[in-house]
């Protein structure tokens, strides 16, 4: 892949593993099948329904047993966003040939001081914090739980990981909302620059389906009021009324490709450019002309050192608002011109509903694999584009495109974007 | 009496704390149980509002196996 200019002087950071969970399936690959298929992850929630709240429909990962999959004691002892975190690291470190026969985490094959663990989450132990604080109402403060803070806080999800991996290099968890996964994978490449870790884990995770969150999206009008849950989240179409909120996970393993290349790893892709920037316009509103966006994307094009037009494909943030569908469609006008039209879009979260700060990091992973196999998934429940929207996004079926460069972006409320560029291994 | 609260325990820690039923005996420690100090904190609130009695901090630094905890229930209990 050609990396002129600012890019040629620096070491090439490599992903060699993904770990995903997600309301598209357990798994990276299973994940990205049903994103291809366009299978929708939405249902109604019972926990939903049994709060009262206006809104009943989630996307949720597929079920599983904390303490059966994780070990004894961790249904109790970790919440939710922590079990995700560790069912997406064990994937992700077996995917890149990280571990030996006796333990399942634990990293061998490389130097485990030299690892480190960027995670981005938005909302942290959301389902510890509803659990604890009526307790803490109702009973008094007496009966408050001694583990609600090492639950709660959110870096215990890269906290957790490390323990149980034994990765000892910078451990940080990053938050800009719904960029935080993509957030954290930049960070990622920054710490592989500077020579700060050998290896970094980073993604994002996501457990933020409480009645009080699911509620406060509702009344600020950010989701679909849609009752039929399969068809709700229809990014880009002239009917979506707002986003699914889901949760999951998505790790990737970073490495420069010297280190890969010595530990004989195989690159799935190259993280070729990142770019990050604040819209400083509104806590929850993008500006019309998707104006951080902009600087994001156009940041991550320099700092790849490639031409706009080696981009052909884009996973977009696209969350199914007509607020930020629109403005997303404006940003990338105004970044790629007409080169806009050769840009082949999704947006995936017609599949998986809205990650939050796990969005980032899984919608990576997607856009990689569409790299890697030369395929754009359709986005799913897209039936009649909005005109307003002026980008060409795959519908119903997969499309075969031959890419040299792939584009993810997110956004967060605050105003905080973050764009990743990848190129073939 | 006694063994009430040492079934209450078990109860609890196969229950809510996931431990292999096998390897709960009154002479186990906590420690040997995989329990470590935040969980004995957990145990006792449980146990509060099981048998209206609340271990203190400082009633638990020489509490090691649940017989310990036992014979100090049963002590307050009176």
């Amino acid at each position: 892949m050609a990396t002129a200019g600012a890019a040629s002087a620096r070491p090439e950071i490599v992903v060699t593993g993904f770990g995903v969970i997600s309301p598209a399936g357990r798994g990276y690959e299973a994940s990205w099948q049903n994103v291809l298929a366009a299978r929708s992850g939405a249902a109604t929630d019972p926990l939903l329904v049994d709060e009262g709240t206006s809104v009943t429909i989630s996307c949720r990962v597929p079920a599983f047993d904390p303490d059966e999959e994780l070990g004894r004691g961790s249904a109790r002892r970790l919440d939710r966003f922590t079990h995700l975190a560790l069912l997406a690291a064990r994937e992700a470190v077996a995917h890149a040939g990280l571990t030996g026969d006796d333990d399942e985490f634990t990293i061998v094959g490389t130097d485990p001081d030299r690892v480190g663990i960027a995670l981005g989450s938005g909302i942290g132990g959301a389902e510890t914090w509803a659990e604890e604080y009526p307790r803490y109402i109702g009973k008094g403060p007496g009966r408050v739980s001694p583990m609600f803070i090492p639950k709660m806080l959110s870096n215990t999800g890269a906290g957790t990981v490390a323990i149980r991996t034994g990765a000892r290099g910078p451990n940080m968890t990053v938050n800009t909302a719904c960029a935080a996964g993509a957030s954290a994978m930049h960070m990622a490449r920054d710490w592989l620059l500077a020579g700060s870790a050998d290896m970094v884990l980073a993604g994002g995770v996501e457990a933020g389906i409480t009645g009080l969150s699911v509620a406060t999206f509702a009344q600020m009008g950010a989701l679909s009021r849609n009752p039929d849950p399969e068809t709700a989240s229809r990014p880009f179409d002239v009917d979506r009324d707002g986003f699914v909120i889901g949760e999951g996970g998505a790790i990737a393993v970073l490495e420069t490709r010297e280190h890969a290349e010595a530990r004989g790893a195989t690159p799935l892709a190259v993280l070729a450019g990142v770019g990050a920037s604040a819209d400083a316009f509104h806590a929850t509103a993008p500006p019309e002309d998707g104006g951080g966006a902009v600087l994001a994307i156009r940041r991550a094009i320099e700092d790849a050192g490639i031409d706009p037009e080696q981009i052909g494909h884009l996973n977009a943030h696209g969350t199914s608002t007509p607020l930020n569908d629109a403005a997303e469609s404006k940003a990338l006008r105004s970044v790629f011109g007409d080169h806009t039209d050769r840009i082949v879009v999704t947006s995936t979260k017609g599949v998986t509903g809205h990650l939050l700060g796990a969005a980032g990091a899984v919608e990576a992973a997607f856009a990689v694999q569409a790299l890697r196999e030369g395929v754009v998934p359709p986005t799913a429940n897209l039936v009649n584009q909005d005109p307003d929207i002026d980008l060409d996004v795959v519908q119903q079926q997969p499309r075969e495109v031959d890419l040299d460069a792939v584009l993810s972006t997110s956004m967060g409320f605050g105003g905080q974007n973050a764009a990743l560029i990848f190129t073939p291994a | 009496m006694s063994q009430d609260v040492l079934n209450t325990i078990t109860e609890i820690l196969t229950e809510e704390f996931g431990v292999p039923a096998d390897d709960i005996s009154a002479d186990a420690t906590f420690e040997k149980l995989g329990l470590d100090s935040l969980d004995v904190v957990e145990l006792t609130l449980v146990l509060e509002e099981k048998t209206g009695v609340k271990l203190e901090d400082e009633e638990l630094e020489d509490v090691r196996t649940l017989q310990d905890a036992v014979n100090k229930i049963a002590e307050k209990q009176g």
